[in-house]
């Protein structure tokens, strides 16, 4: 599953702060159904493109829209956060079960150093204030899925507080504008995951494997600073390349690894925030971004109808592109936190207040944690950008593919080409052909060391791009030849004789005097004439230096 | 701050009551409301089916009230008898599970290695209508 590139060559977008929303009325007031002729081709909501959203006359009053982001990270470790059961993908049902997890009685929980370690990597990668002291407790609520009737979570004092998430936005067509927004991380919380519910309907019952039941899961609770579904989209992103760049959680949204809900709210610029609801059951970064911005739609025509926005639960429907009212949730949950009582505070240490003489298996250090962090993705990016001279858009797009990076690294590793031109074979070329076919990096046929090699081909003029083309057209075929095999096979090689090259120019000059004369008029005419010495040689001349000896001939 | 704020902070905070008596009747005569029991039945799925039930509620909050005698200012609340322990971090490896034939002896129905539940939440019926019921 590819994300989709968010940024490269996006349309002239602008997002402000403060989402614009305005609608066309000649009157406040007057029916959805007008016939001003404004509202023709706007008036299917899911569909109305976001970049032509006309702006509100004069007098009329604008709308501001507020999301706010809750992300639940599956933590990556090979077992959960208070047993020793395993954390596996596909598993028989109820395999991966032990005792606590079922919650038997006289089992109790015993904290997964792991995924304490994974909260304060991701804390910290995110900026947060990691608390040195945290407490575990439990959230009430009856579910099938909930075998204890309570998770463990981190409600009154979470692991990390108070960090930010800084993401960039396309400002306009120039790929040298992109904007850096930030998001606040109000907390980062440990949480145990809940089982699976199979309903079946049929028979009036629901089927519960509890494999997933006791997962470390991060909550991660983000301030309502984002305002519309794209800011949303490109921030969770964000959020997936960090945390799979720190190898804290796999992230896949379509595997459930990664779950937002988003909570929305419309108001009037200057007013106090407007009522909320809160969107579930988005499995994909780009159903986050409709559902975000067809609530926000709806919400608005509700209030501009006079209507009233209530707070409850919705589920957005990927196949109608709708959000709509989730039965379960009605009414509002009353949690009974209280702290957990088998569990003592969590304490964390840094360098300084390390207690002599402890057990390192026992104790936590945050420096250590934090020298030990890998390169985050806006760090690469930077370098990438130093290194290699590429522009930002092509930084995105190289850390925005499973592992095209090390590709482009491998190649570059073995290439003497220069890395611009790297960079467009492996952005434009290998990637569009990759797309295609709809193939991941991993699957691809062609090597990065036959990539490399064809470049070497070409950064020593031995043959001309277009035949570096056709080469790649080969290699792709993956019949088992070398980028060398397939140039000479197909005599794909650029002339190297000067001489020989010189005779035919004069030849061709020779047989063609009429575009000889007609240069002399119109210089462009000697286009015609690159063209016929390039027939001539099949191909396999330079046109640039065709160009040069040509010229030198018709000046003489 | 926002409108989740506000509305997490309606929630019952932790530790924030200082008895239920005191914010329902400010007389302090100990009554509790039929909201809050219908709240109670529902959160607890219990059934204080009689009016004794309520009256024993009563009793044991008035009992419990004899806390606030207690001076506690600028003293620490206790939050668990666990507090001086150390927590102790287990190493991540897989030593359990792989006991789903034992753990589904427990159950009532089961479903080709699945456990059975009754579908989704099954609302309860509001107070006016009729008795509330009692889910197994």
């Amino acid at each position: 599953m590819a994300a989709p590139v968010l940024c490269s060559g996006c349309p002239q977008r602008c997002w402000a702060l403060v989402w614009v929303y305005g609608r066309c009325r000649h009157r406040r007031g007057a029916p959805v159904g007008s016939t001003c002729n404004w509202m023709r081709g706007q008036s299917s909501v899911a569909q109305q493109p976001l970049h032509t959203a006309r702006k509100p006359r004069k007098g009329e009053p604008e709308w501001a829209a507020v999301v706010g982001l809750e992300i639940h990270a599956q933590i990556s470790s090979n077992s959960k956060l208070f047993s020793g059961s395993q954390v596996c993908f596909a598993a028989p049902p109820n395999s991966l079960v032990s005792f606590f997890d079922a919650s038997l009685p006289g089992t109790l929980p015993v904290l997964n150093r792991r995924c304490v370690e994974a909260a304060v990597m991701t804390g910290l990668a995110l900026n947060c204030h990691i608390n040195k002291k945290s407490l575990f407790d439990r959230k009430h609520y009856f579910y099938a899925d909930l075998p204890a009737g309570y998770q463990i979570t981190q409600h009154r004092l979470p692991i990390a507080v108070n960090g930010s998430l800084a993401y960039s936005s396309c400002a306009g067509t120039k790929q040298s504008q992109m904007t850096t927004r930030t998001v606040r991380v109000k907390q980062i919380q440990l949480e145990q995951d809940s089982g699976k519910s199979l309903h079946d309907d049929l028979r009036s019952q629901t089927l519960i494997d509890l494999n997933r039941a006791g997962i470390g899961l991060l909550e991660l609770v983000l301030e309502p600073d984002v305002s519309c579904g794209e800011e949303a989209a490109t921030a969770v992103r964000e959020l997936q390349l960090i945390l799979q760049a720190l190898g804290t959680s796999h992230a896949g949204m379509a595997e459930g690894q990664l779950r937002v809900d988003a909570n929305v709210s419309v108001h009037r610029p200057g007013e106090p925030l407007g009522i909320r609801t809160e969107v579930k059951n988005l499995n994909s970064i780009r159903f986050l971004a409709k559902a975000i911005d067809y609530e926000i739609q709806r919400q608005i025509q509700e209030l501009e109808n006079g209507g009233e926005i209530l707070n409850e639960t919705r589920s957005f429907d990927y196949k109608l592109g709708c959000t709509v009212p989730m039965r379960d949730k009605e009414g509002k949950q009353d949690y009974r936190f209280m702290p957990e009582p088998n569990l003592p505070p969590l304490l964390l240490y840094d360098t300084a207040s390390l207690p002599a003489g402890a057990d390192s298996q026992q104790v936590i250090n945050i420096d250590q944690i934090r020298e030990r962090l890998p390169e985050l993705p806006r760090v690469t990016r930077e370098r990438l950008v130093q290194q290699y001279g590429m522009s930002w858009d092509h930084s995105f797009t190289l850390l925005n593919e499973v592992d095209l990076l090390a590709f482009f690294q491998n190649v570059m590793k073995e290439t003497r080409a220069e890395p611009k031109k790297v960079t467009s074979w492996v952005l434009n070329t290998f990637l569009g052909y990759l797309k295609q076919q709809n193939l991941a990096v991993r699957e691809s046929p062609v090597t990065a060391s036959a990539l490399a090699e064809l470049l070497d081909l070409l950064d020593s003029k031995a043959i001309s791009s277009s035949a570096a083309k056709q080469v790649f057209e080969e290699l792709w075929k993956n019949e088992g030849k070398t980028p060398a095999q397939i140039v000479s096979e197909k005599k794909l090689e650029l002339m190297q004789d000067q001489e020989a090259l010189e005779q035919l120019c004069h030849s061709v000059m020779q047989a063609h005097p009429h575009v000889v004369m007609d240069v002399k008029g119109n210089p462009r005419a000697i286009n015609k004439l690159i063209g016929l010495v390039r027939k001539a040689t099949l191909s396999r001349a330079d046109p640039t230096v065709i160009k040069t000896i040509l010229e030198r001939k018709l000046s003489s | 701050m926002w409108a989740r704020a506000v509305w997490l902070s309606l929630r019952a905070p932790f530790g924030g009551r200082r008895g239920f008596i005191s914010t329902e009747d400010p007389q302090g005569s100990g009554r509790i409301t039929a909201e809050m029991i219908e709240h109670l039945e529902r959160l607890a799925l219990v059934d204080f089916g009689s009016r004794e039930a309520v009256a024993r509620l009563e009793k044991a909050i008035a009992f419990s009230n004899r806390l606030h005698a207690v001076h506690t200012d600028g003293v620490e609340p206790m939050e668990s008898v666990l507090e001086d322990r150390c927590l102790y971090l287990r190493s991540d490896d897989v030593v359990e599970g792989n006991c789903a034939e034992e753990l589904l002896q427990n159950s009532h129905r089961i479903v080709e290695e699945y456990f059975v539940a009754p579908p989704g939440n099954i609302p309860l019926p509001k107070l006016d209508e009729q008795e509330p019921v009692l889910h197994s």
